[in-house]
């Protein structure tokens, strides 16, 4: 901690002081004025939260200042820290994702008569936990990274990215907690109230701010395609959630509001937002991480810069167009449903280019997927990110989406894409950067790269399959007529048929899992390892030349 | 123009920029690319000009198949229920002793009633209609309302307890708890009330049984009747027979005959159509007994 806190000026340990003051200030005003609604507890959540970090502040506030060196180097302690909470992240939400996959199987595991403990409290934990809280962690850590790399530039200063990382962190807490208080939009993926909004979008703006900054400093005549994409994730993100979210407070003490938008506005409002944060939060930022670290890991150039630039704004164009498809055959009028499926047909294109460009750019390189698991771990995501954005295109076709919809194949395709994409590309580009950012040659374990490997790649492989012959049959159940014309199977009858397909599903889900505690031990003890040594600079990242790079402010 | 480097692996040359130490091949997009592009804007470009897909000021194109997922579902749903009135009709008109004798369409109803009553019934009779504990076995045809067709879908359709204007009442008084009976009078005739249907009495209820006969006289008859064996205009259960529907234990009846009971079963007439409610009364009538 005081070491992380002697990285920053001592003007910049003072502003840190006066936000959390602010910010405990915030939680105590929250706690006193929700006082007997679940909005005070929040309140407590955030006093807690911020004044235990004003505690380390000023724990590490008299340590020598920085010297003007600093601004030489590539500021990383937040990509540090942002690795380390990206893999907490994923253990946990992981976790909670086994747990909620168990009591579908066995609903009898709610082990206390407790609405905290339900499947309807604890599902929204696994997806914000995992989509948030681990993808999130891992966009903005990666994206500190790979933005001063690739503009040879200097964060602008060492206060505006802990902000970011650490009041992200403070939505995710915030978010969590209240679910398991009963605290909710009701909408998927947007769940949180209208203060964790607020504070969202005060994160964001900085988030972006601090990407431009450091962009107008670059020391590269051009901007890396990695970046667009970043920044796409960035900009676009921020637009979608203040639209979504726009909704009037009950009351300053409460922590339930309601939505700006109603009946089937609302509904599209909700799907346009989900279907481009699938877009522009798993998808492009993702993309963002892949056209990085892959081309490095593979030390292969970029099979074609036009094709990814095609692809970029083919991708960005597109997906706008194509949420509509979460709303097939309700009262969504069917033009805006047809407009949604011929733009999801069309986004195949782009998105199949972008997988295709990947996979090229190991022309070279196969010999290293074989023997690099690192490697393997990104060709492995490039491969399922073709695969899911065809299931999509398919899926969004009408009479298609008729079967699919509302069954387990809409899971099975969100694995396909979050387990085999999301969680494929980043625990390979992470096993790419732990060792750059600890300055060793490899990982603890290399070997424990290997066993991640297979555990995930059979996890993912055993849970898509599962799901897709549970949905396709819950699918054809429900169609199911008899002699007479009126319905073979009740609804009963189907959920009695998907028990095996959810036991093999938390089965897959465990292996996941455990994949992702390996490799939780395995930088765990990558960075002890570090620690230990720290004989000086043996990492494999490219040394910085003096002057090569723009300083920081 | 920046100058690039000629890669080995592929032959072609990078685009001169480098970041990092990532560069990028000036390789053409490739053709299949285009292509793709072609057939996908084809797909889209038929479903604009077959379905209803643009926005117009003030309405939208409407597409040449004249498509409308409204018009195309009201005329599903009236093609069913015109493809099932074959026999529908049939089971309204008819009377439960005609579509009973009839077994080709009690085939149709029974397949129907049990899609029906799983999907609407079974979350408090269970999806064998035995019950548990507060909701009656409806296959054990010990009934609190009476068998017969007829009453089975007056109980379905105005429901007990419900809010339906003419619902059934279902009053077992709370005679410990309004103070009518003191508690030892109570445990007298819950000892008295057990050894009707011969089960074992517990320890020290034999002696009770004699005084809770007379408790039992002096409260309970009006609606359980002298013999015990229950009314069915009231809903009573019959106490001397092997059915409990809130538990035979001592302290389960005690808590009965304290705290008395209101069963409630919803008003079904007012959530489904006539032709539902008989489906499920025939089948609700068809049940046989499941085995214990
Ligand atoms: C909310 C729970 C609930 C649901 C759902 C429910 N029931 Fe009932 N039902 C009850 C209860 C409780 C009773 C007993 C009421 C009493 O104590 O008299 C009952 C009684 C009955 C009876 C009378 C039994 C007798 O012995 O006279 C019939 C018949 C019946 N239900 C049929 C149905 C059918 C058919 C459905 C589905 C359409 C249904 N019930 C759905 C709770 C329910
Ligand atoms: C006003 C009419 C009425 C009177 C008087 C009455 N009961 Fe009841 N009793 C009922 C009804 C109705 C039920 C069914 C309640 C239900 O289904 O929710 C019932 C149920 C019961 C049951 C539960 C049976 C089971 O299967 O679990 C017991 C035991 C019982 N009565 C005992 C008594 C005793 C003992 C007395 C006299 C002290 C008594 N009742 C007086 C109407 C009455
Ligand atoms: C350990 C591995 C995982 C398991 C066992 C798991 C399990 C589950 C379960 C049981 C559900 C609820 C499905 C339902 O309601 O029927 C779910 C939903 C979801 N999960 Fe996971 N999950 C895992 C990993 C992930 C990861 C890594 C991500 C994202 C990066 C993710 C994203 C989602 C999303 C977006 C949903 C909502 C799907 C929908 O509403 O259609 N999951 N998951
Ligand atoms: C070309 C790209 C894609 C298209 C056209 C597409 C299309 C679709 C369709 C049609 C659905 C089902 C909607 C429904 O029936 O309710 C869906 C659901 C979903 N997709 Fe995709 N998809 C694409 C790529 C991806 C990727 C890469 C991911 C990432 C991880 C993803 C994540 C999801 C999620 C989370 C849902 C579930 C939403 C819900 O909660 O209901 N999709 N997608």
């Amino acid at each position: 901690m005081v070491r992380l806190v002697s990285g920053m000026t001592v003007t910049e340990r003072q502003i840190a002081l006066v936000v959390l003051l602010a910010l405990s200030l915030i939680g105590l005003a929250m706690a006193a004025g929700g006082r007997g609604d679940p909005m005070g507890a929040q309140g407590f959540v955030v006093l807690v939260f911020s004044v235990g970090l004003a505690f380390a502040v000023m724990a590490g506030y008299y340590a020598p200042e920085p010297d003007e060196s600093r601004l030489t180097r590539y500021y990383d302690d937040p990509t540090k820290v942002g690795i380390v909470l990206t893999v907490i992240w994923a253990v946990v939400g992981m976790a909670v994702g086994v747990w909620v996959a168990s009591l579908l199987a066995w609903p009898e595991l709610t082990f206390v008569d407790q609405a905290w403990a339900s499947f309807g409290r604890l599902r929204p934990v696994h997806t914000s936990g995992v989509i948030f809280g681990f993808g999130g962690n891992a966009l903005i850590a990666t994206s500190f990274h790979v933005l001063q790399r690739t503009s040879r530039a200097r964060l602008p200063d060492q206060f505006t990215p802990w902000f970011v990382l650490i009041g992200y962190n403070l939505f995710c807490i915030v978010a969590a907690s209240g679910y398991l208080m009963g605290i909710t939009q009701s909408k998927e993926y947007a769940e949180p109230e209208w203060y964790a909004d607020i504070w969202l979008v005060i994160v964001w703006v900085v988030y972006f701010l601090l990407y431009l900054r450091t962009l107008a400093r670059r020391k590269e005549p051009h901007i890396y395609v990695a970046n667009w994409y970043y920044m796409a994730f960035i900009l676009v993100v921020a637009v979608l959630h203040i639209v979504n979210n726009l909704a009037v407070p009950v009351s300053w003490g409460h922590a339930k509001s309601y939505s700006l938008f109603s009946g089937v506005q609302d509904a599209m409002t909700e799907w346009w937002y989900g279907h481009n944060a699938v877009a522009f939060f798993l998808t492009s930022g993702f993309l963002g991480m892949m056209y990085y670290y892959l081309p490095k890991r593979a030390g292969r150039p970029i099979f074609s810069y036009r094709l990814s630039i095609i692809s970029f704004w083919g991708i960005t164009f597109f997906y706008m167009w194509a949420g509509s498809h979460h709303l097939h055959y309700t009262a969504l009028p069917q033009w805006v449903q047809t407009l949604g499926m011929s733009f999801s047909i069309m986004l195949l294109v782009p998105s199949w280019a972008s997988a295709g460009n990947a996979l090229a750019t190991l022309n070279g390189a196969w010999h290293k997927v074989r023997d690099d698991a690192v490697l393997r771990f990104m060709m492995v995501a490039a491969v399922f990110y073709g695969l899911s954005t065809f299931e999509g295109s398919f899926m969004a076709i009408r009479p298609v989406n008729s079967l699919s919809h509302y069954t387990d194949w809409t899971v099975g395709h969100v694995h396909a894409g979050a387990l085999g994409w999301v969680a494929m590309i980043t625990f390979g580009s992470l096993y790419a950067l732990v060792p750059w950012m600890w300055k060793r040659e490899t990982m603890y374990s290399p070997k424990l790269i290997e066993v991640h490997f297979w555990l995930a790649l059979a996890g993912t492989i055993v849970y898509v399959f599962a799901m897709w012959n549970s949905g396709i049959i819950q699918g054809l159940m429900w169609r199911t007529y008899n002699d007479g014309g009126t319905l073979a199977y009740s609804f009963l009858d189907s959920v009695e048929a998907m028990h095996p397909y959810y036991i093999a599903r938390a089965f897959g889900g465990l292996l996941f899992l455990s994949g992702a505690v390996v490799c939780a031990s395995n930088v765990w003890l990558t960075i002890r390892a570090a620690q230990r040594e720290r004989r000086g600079e043996t990492g494999t990242d490219v040394p910085i030349v003096a002057g090569a790079m723009q300083a920081g402010e | 123009m920046d100058v690039g480097k000629q890669d080995t692996v592929t032959g072609r040359i990078t685009t001169g920029h480098e970041w990092n130490g990532i560069e990028e091949l000036e390789t053409p997009i490739p053709r299949v690319v285009f292509l793709f592009l072609g057939a996908a804007f084809v797909f889209a470009l038929i479903c604009w000009v077959l379905y209803p897909t643009w926005p117009l000021i003030w309405t939208y194109s409407k597409g040449l198949l004249g498509f409308d997922q409204r018009a195309t579902v009201t005329r599903q749903v009236e093609q069913a229920a015109a493809d099932r009135s074959v026999w529908t009709t049939q089971v309204m008109d008819k009377s439960y002793t005609e579509i009973e004798a009839d077994p080709a369409l009690m085939h149709l109803v029974t397949e129907t009633g049990r899609t029906l009553f799983i999907d609407k019934c079974a979350a408090c009779h269970g999806v064998n209609a035995t019950g548990g504990t507060g909701f009656p076995d409806l296959a054990a045809k010990a009934w609190l309302w009476g068998g017969e067709p007829e009453t089975i879908e007056e109980t379905i359709r105005i429901g007990i307890n419900s809010t339906n204007a003419d619902t059934r009442t279902s009053q077992m008084l709370a005679f410990g708890r309004d103070g009518m009976l003191q508690s030892g009078q109570i445990a007298d005739v819950v000892a008295y009330v057990r050894s009707l249907s011969g089960l074992a009495p517990a320890e020290g209820d034999a002696a009770r049984i004699e005084a809770g006969k007379q408790v039992f006289a002096d409260n309970c008859t009006a609606c359980h009747g002298e013999d015990a064996k229950g009314n069915k205009d009231v809903g009573a259960p019959d106490l001397t027979d092997a059915n409990w529907l809130y538990g035979s234990d001592v302290q389960a009846v005690f808590t009965t005959v304290y705290s008395g009971r209101q069963g409630h079963m919803p008003n079904w007439g007012a959530k489904l159509p006539p032709l539902d409610i008989k489906i499920l009364t025939l089948y609700v009538h068809s049940l046989k007994k499941v085995a214990p």
